[in-house]
């Protein structure tokens, strides 16, 4: 207790830093994102669409971090098996597109299903699909804590990755290629600028949704049952359901991003599903601060940019990456986003 | 469908078991003991693997490398429990899971750097190779059940070392009360670098005897630490008795899934579709069957901790 109050006056001086912080904060925001927007766009008329293609990945990624930073840093379940959503929504385009090539049903009994490559039902099935899975695997996973819930998010993703591996119709480990990237009215997807624009509207609308949501008076009943559910429970409301809707919306906003990347990519593949990616994203959303609306980004752009120059340079990148990790667990509990932009004022 | 087939396949469960009891036990003594959850375990099994294959290569003696192997599990976890683990034990699981998570990068290109990307080659020696003859007519290779025997000496060993000796009844004093034991005077950093090691140790072993069986490669860790999490979590995490269960039950129920659901299926699907649903559904089981005693003991069959 002794140890509070004297950490409360250690804390005094820190208040006017947090309110000029703001500043920076919004300042470091906006270039982040502009950054994001601005050098794919310079790129395309400067014709190399490889970077655009690239800073398509970084968006996707982040946005696939942004749905496990709501479970994370928000909701404080510490989910290791988000691959499972991510893969399903890459799996659902990947499907879709498989039969509406060949203009075969993709399931013909109780009622006959066609597949589609139209991206606006890929993306509203890959949404309902996540979201239903994550309902399911949420609601057993909810019962445990700790430790338990970390193995059993694992468990059930991998479960779903063996699935993918051993189902031999849609590609097993081989996995599933995408022809024809699928269309949307008025647009031409196909085009790389066009793709990674609508790959950008999707993370900053993603990006919205988490900051409205956490908000609102369910989003204060969610920061309530990460610090103390107990006082949660004493107010007149129950913490499982809150943490329930708010483990759906973050696999349903990553199970999205799967969908535009195995767009972007044309191919899916087991690989999205596996449990190294779970680790990545658990990565992606640390480096960059975990709890931060942009936090994800910086730590998916971060990601990314190591990935392509480190990994042009030696291919043991992945060595420096588990180096930078560990100092950055160790040493740097904030990230890359408490670093260029202070403190969160609740911290 | 015969009596061969079915004793083949249960010998094959039970050695799978006794093999992931080597992971599953030094897991679970770190997760009970320190309260650490450890993805790098994997790693020392890969360690153990790789030290042997190249001692073995070198030495020509396969008992030679097979020591090496597990001193040098040993020695490469008590390293890292000084260097790295060490800072973990009062952070949260998240940053235990991460940190944990950088030593599989580090430890596996690290690997990949020195030994290279192609398998190393390890094989049993000449005298564990061949075949007994099982009561019924079962032929079996001599190895895997030398792996039994290790396995169950391993866990006898185990049983000895924990119920029995001043160490175990550290460790068992640490489980139940960390504050009170360090209050009491026992060194409870060297402690904890022990169990460690020891874990280390046993993953090394299991690499090794495996790895001979198999094949030495970057990244042969991960799929097996990943069913010793489901053993752990099964068996109650901090349990030994729980994780030798967790491991005899994990291993048949995924050895006998893989060979009679197909022919189970094919007794009323198409052999072709047959194959692969049931294909499909053996390699989930045992999530299955995580997942269902998860559903009615949250805290698995035998927990340590409640």
């Amino acid at each position: 207790m002794t140890n509070n109050t004297s950490s409360g006056v250690a804390h005094a001086p820190l208040v006017g830093k947090a309110g000029s912080s703001f500043d920076r904060k919004g300042l470091v925001q906006i270039t982040l994102l502009s950054l994001l927007l601005l050098v794919p766009i310079a790129a395309y008329f400067l014709g190399h669409i490889y970077y655009v293609n690239l800073a398509s990945r970084m968006t996707i990624i982040a946005m696939a971090a942004v749905g496990l930073n709501l479970a994370i840093g928000y909701g404080g379940m510490v989910s290791f098996g988000h691959a499972a959503y991510f893969g399903l929504g890459g799996y659902v385009a990947g499907i879709s597109a498989y039969h509406a090539f060949d203009y075969s049903p993709f399931m013909t009994w109780p009622f006959s299903v066609p597949g589609s490559d139209s991206l606006l039902v890929v993306w509203l099935a890959a949404v309902i699909l996540c979201a239903l899975l994550a309902l399911v695997i949420g609601a057993i996973s909810l019962r445990t804590t700790g430790v338990y819930f970390i193995m059993i998010t694992l468990a059930f993703a991998q479960m779903i990755y063996y699935f993918a591996n051993s189902w031999p119709t849609y590609g097993g480990e081989d996995g599933l290629p995408i022809y024809i990237r699928n269309t949307l009215p008025l647009f031409d997807s196909s085009n790389a600028l066009t793709y990674f624009l609508i790959c950008f509207t999707g993370l900053v609308l993603a990006m919205a949704i988490t900051s409205r949501l956490m908000k609102s008076r369910f989003g204060a009943a969610l920061t309530m049952a990460r610090l103390n559910d107990v006082r949660l429970a004493t107010a007149g409301i129950s913490p499982y359901p809150i943490r329930l809707v708010a483990f759906v919306v973050s696999a349903a906003i990553t199970g999205l991003a799967g969908a535009l990347y195995a767009d972007l990519n044309g191919f899916v593949s087991p690989n999205m599903l596996s449990w190294h990616f779970s680790g990545e994203l658990m990565v992606i959303v640390i480096l960059g601060g975990v709890g931060r609306l942009y936090g994800p980004l910086a730590g998916a752009v971060l990601f990314i940019m190591m990935e392509t120059f480190l990994g042009g340079v030696t291919q043991y990148w992945q060595l420096f990456l588990g180096l930078v990790l560990l100092g950055v667990v160790l040493f740097a509990k904030h990230g890359v986003m408490g670093w260029l932009a202070g403190r969160e004022r609740n911290e | 469908m015969s009596v061969t087939l079915l004793i083949e396949q249960i010998l094959n469960g039970v050695q799978l078991g006794t093999m992931l009891f080597l992971m599953a036990s030094g897991l679970t003594l770190v997760f009970g003991v320190m309260g650490l959850i450890n993805l790098a375990h994997g790693s020392f099994y890969m360690v153990g693997a790789y030290a042997t294959a190249a001692v073995t290569a070198s030495t020509g003696s396969f008992l030679i490398g097979l020591s090496a192997g597990i001193a040098a599990a040993a020695c490469v976890g008590a390293l890292v429990e000084l260097l790295v683990i060490r800072r973990l034990y009062h952070r949260p699981h998240l940053d235990q899971v991460l940190a944990t998570f950088a030593l599989i990068l580090i430890f596996s290109e690290g690997t990949r750097w020195i030994f290279g990307s192609s398998p190393m080659r390890l094989s049993p020696p000449s005298w564990l190779t061949g075949f007994v003859t099982l009561p019924g007519d079962t032929r079996y290779p001599i190895y895997r059940l030398m792996l039994i025997g290790v396995g169950i000496v391993i866990s006898i060993a185990l049983y000895f070392l924990i119920s029995k000796t001043r160490l175990g009844m550290r460790i068992r004093a640490g489980e139940s009360d960390r504050e009170m034991i360090g209050a009491l005077g026992v060194n409870i950093s060297k402690l904890y670098t022990v169990v460690f090691a020891l874990g280390a140790g046993l993953a090394g072993l299991a690499g090794a005897l495996v790895g001979a069986l198999q094949s030495v490669q970057v990244g042969m860790g991960e799929p097996v630490l990943i069913l010793a999490f489901v053993v752990i979590v099964i068996g109650g995490i901090g349990s030994i008795k729980g994780a030798l269960l967790g491991a005899l039950l994990v291993g048949l129920v995924d050895t006998l899934g893989r060979v009679y659901l197909p022919i189970f299926f094919r007794a009323f699907m198409p052999p072709s579709e047959a194959s692969g649903v049931g294909a499909a559904l053996a390699a989930m089981l045992i999530y299955i069957l995580m997942a269902v005693i998860l559903a009615f003991k949250p805290k698995g069959l035998f927990s340590a901790h409640d």
